[in-house]
């Protein structure tokens, strides 16, 4: 698998890159700064994150709150309104309330999914990395038994067996990442040890923990930035989709987007706005993620560096 | 050649004692053990030992753990909870609809994704490229059950063009030799269930072709960009050959091979991961089978369903690569 795998990563451009220091992280943000597609990725994930944080204050109503259920029947759910500006949701509560609390639950699962995924991972290929050997070999080849199954189905099964939590949605979808952020960091840390400043280091008899340590692992980290980024976007979907299939949290009127949608199911004819708003929501999010993190990738990118 | 596919069938060995243990250490490290699983959190403490009795709970988990693995080894996933049914008859009869489905993404995805690409390479930073290239990101940007419902909305229920759920009209009567809709309608000679098969498929074939779609857009994109600066090209160029000519005999064919490649990795994926567009079409496919599971906590679906298209997705896989290997010269086997 690894050499198809491999050709494949270097066409998409999931190159290793070569980072020096602080003069280039400096580069890379002008780079990004002149780069309109990468504002723009930037600016979708800042307004989440300030959505997700000032939810309470933003949001014109208690998201959980089924005050207007009077006015909702099985052929008809009040759209937007002057009242409502997203109008209500099948039970009767608002659904701009529940988009706002709705970023937090998403905010919350990803970045804490991505922190034990990256976490975890980084740990395991900071050892297959610096130790080599029957190290590497164990640690890689339990990264390829968690490669074998797609990662939904794998975040799918995990959840299943956890039952219904958001803790369970975040251990899910933290799970597929750990093989990815393993193999990452240890693929660039062994193009790092190639280096020529690798040999001269220890031919001036640098032992291995401070050379790992403070030169390859900093050099090695560009690629796993890019990674992050990306994998929020996923984490994001992820989320979604396992609230989508019912392993969100077992509190039905915590607002979730995924679930959002899971309910608008039944009213697709009658309330298509009960599918669109949380649909359109999450595909923005993603998209920023997305965006952001393919112009940082290129950003990082020597080939195209002038 | 022989060799190497060998070793990789021995590889598959670790890979599934490996997950078949995930599976199994999962289930049983659940709070109360899997006979509260099964009979939910009230359960009487007598019923739960005699529970633990009947499925081998009670015995030493590494003697579990030997029993199931062989129980496994001949694909006995034992009673499906909910449906009472034997879990491997129940995927194998499935398995027809779930590929028909992802083969009518997958042809979706490269009558769409390939052209697309070529397209956008040839005009390296045009319109045409520029959209390309954020359509590709927007389309593994849009999550599937959305895709899939939008789709569903639009064109199954406001314009009535095609199906909202299922494989065939309920009304239809159809022989199910294969289980493939397709195959099935086409030894009964039926036209009329071969069109309303096929037009079953349209939306969630879309649906679930769009991430392939884009991210055979971009494949292709990017390895038709690499091959047009070969230096082949450019003495193809400079000997005055036709455009079209160097396109076919050379930019296409030197390209194709990454193309190929992603999209025998994008099949494994569809194969297994058509959870969440089974769902939305109800198409009782695997997909649907193990999001019902999920629901009802079926173990023996849910442990049977992963790991068998686990098996799926490895084998595809394998195939590619041996593929990969006979297409490309160039690449030697060890």
């Amino acid at each position: 698998m690894a050499t198809v795998q491999e050709h494949l990563q270097s066409l998409m451009g999931n190159r290793v890159v070569e980072t020096s220091g602080s003069s280039l992280s400096r580069e890379t943000w002008n780079r990004l700064r002149h780069n309109r597609v990468a504002l723009l990725g930037l600016g979708v994930i800042v307004f989440f994150v300030l959505i997700a944080i000032f939810a309470p204050w933003l949001a014109p109503y208690d998201p959980r709150a089924t005050t207007w259920f009077d006015q909702i029947r099985p052929s008809s759910v009040p759209g937007p309104s002057r009242e409502h500006l997203l109008g209500l949701d099948e039970s009767g509560r608002d659904m701009l309330s529940r988009i706002l609390y709705g970023a937090r639950a998403s905010l919350v699962i990803g970045v804490v999914s991505l922190a034990i995924g990256a976490s975890i991972g980084a740990a395991l290929g900071l050892l297959a990395g610096a130790f080599g050997g029957w190290v590497d070999s164990v640690i890689m080849r339990i990264t390829d038994v968690m490669l074998a199954v797609p990662g939904l189905l794998l975040a799918l099964s995990i959840a299943a067996v956890m039952g219904q939590s958001q803790v369970a949605v975040m251990v899910a979808v933290a799970v597929p990442n750990i093989p990815l952020f393993a193999r990452l960091l240890r693929s660039s840390m062994m193009a790092e040890r190639q280096k020529d400043y690798v040999s001269a280091a220890t031919s001036v008899g640098l032992s291995r923990r401070p050379l790992v340590m403070s030169h390859i692992v900093p050099n090695s980290l560009g690629p796993m930035i890019v990674q992050g980024t990306l994998a929020l976007a996923t984490a994001v979907i992820d989320a979604a989709a396992l609230s989508f299939l019912g392993l969100g949290s077992a509190d039905p009127g915590v607002p979730e987007w995924g679930r959002m949608l899971a309910n608008a199911q039944r009213y697709l004819n009658v309330a298509p706005h009960l599918s669109i708003i949380p649909g359109v929501v999450i595909f923005i999010t993603v998209l920023g993620f997305n965006l952001f993190g393919e112009a940082l990738r290129e950003a990082l990118d020597p080939k195209l560096r002038r | 050649m022989l060799k190497f596919i060998l070793r990789r069938l021995l590889l598959l060995i670790p890979i599934l004692i490996g997950l078949s243990f995930l599976l199994f250490v999962w289930v049983r490290a659940l709070p109360g053990g899997p006979a509260t699983a099964l009979l939910g959190e009230r359960a009487t403490p007598e019923r739960v030992a005699q529970v633990n009795a009947a499925y081998g709970f009670d015995k030493p988990v590494l003697e579990q753990y030997v029993k199931y693995l062989g129980r496994v080894a001949r694909l006995e996933f034992g009673q499906s909870i909910t449906l009472r049914k034997d879990v491997t008859d129940e995927l194998f009869r499935r398995f027809p609809a779930t590929i028909e489905l992802a083969m009518a993404a997958m042809t979706f995805a490269i009558c769409v994704g390939v052209p697309l690409g070529f397209a956008a390479a040839k005009r390296e930073r045009s319109w045409v490229d520029n959209t390309a290239v954020i359509a590709s990101l927007a389309g593994v940007s849009i999550p599937v059950f959305f895709l899939a419902q939008i789709l569903k909305w639009i064109f199954a229920l406001q314009l009535n063009w095609f199906p909202t759920i299922g494989r065939l009209q309920p009304t239809r009567e159809l022989e199910h030799v294969t289980n493939f809709n397709t195959i099935d309608s086409i030894l009964a000679m039926d036209m009329g269930a071969l069109g309303d098969t096929l037009k079953h498929l349209v939306l969630p074939g879309i649906a679930l072709g769009t991430i392939p779609l884009a991210i055979i857009a971009r494949i292709t994109r990017a390895s038709v960009l690499e091959v047009l600066n070969e230096d082949y090209v450019r003495t193809a160029r400079a000997k005055g050959m036709s455009r079209r000519i160097i396109d076919r005999r050379h930019v296409l064919r030197n390209a194709l091979l990454p193309i190929v490649t992603v999209v025998g990795l994008q099949t494994g994926l569809l194969l297994s991961g058509a959870v969440l567009t089974e769902t939305v079409f109800a198409w009782g496919g695997i997909g649907q089978l193990i999001s019902g599971a999920v629901l009802d906590k079926d173990y023996p679906v849910i442990q049977g369903g992963v790991l068998f298209l686990a098996v799926v997705f490895v084998l595809v896989n394998l195939t590619v690569d041996v593929l990969y290997a006979v297409i490309d010269p160039r690449i030697r086997v060890h």
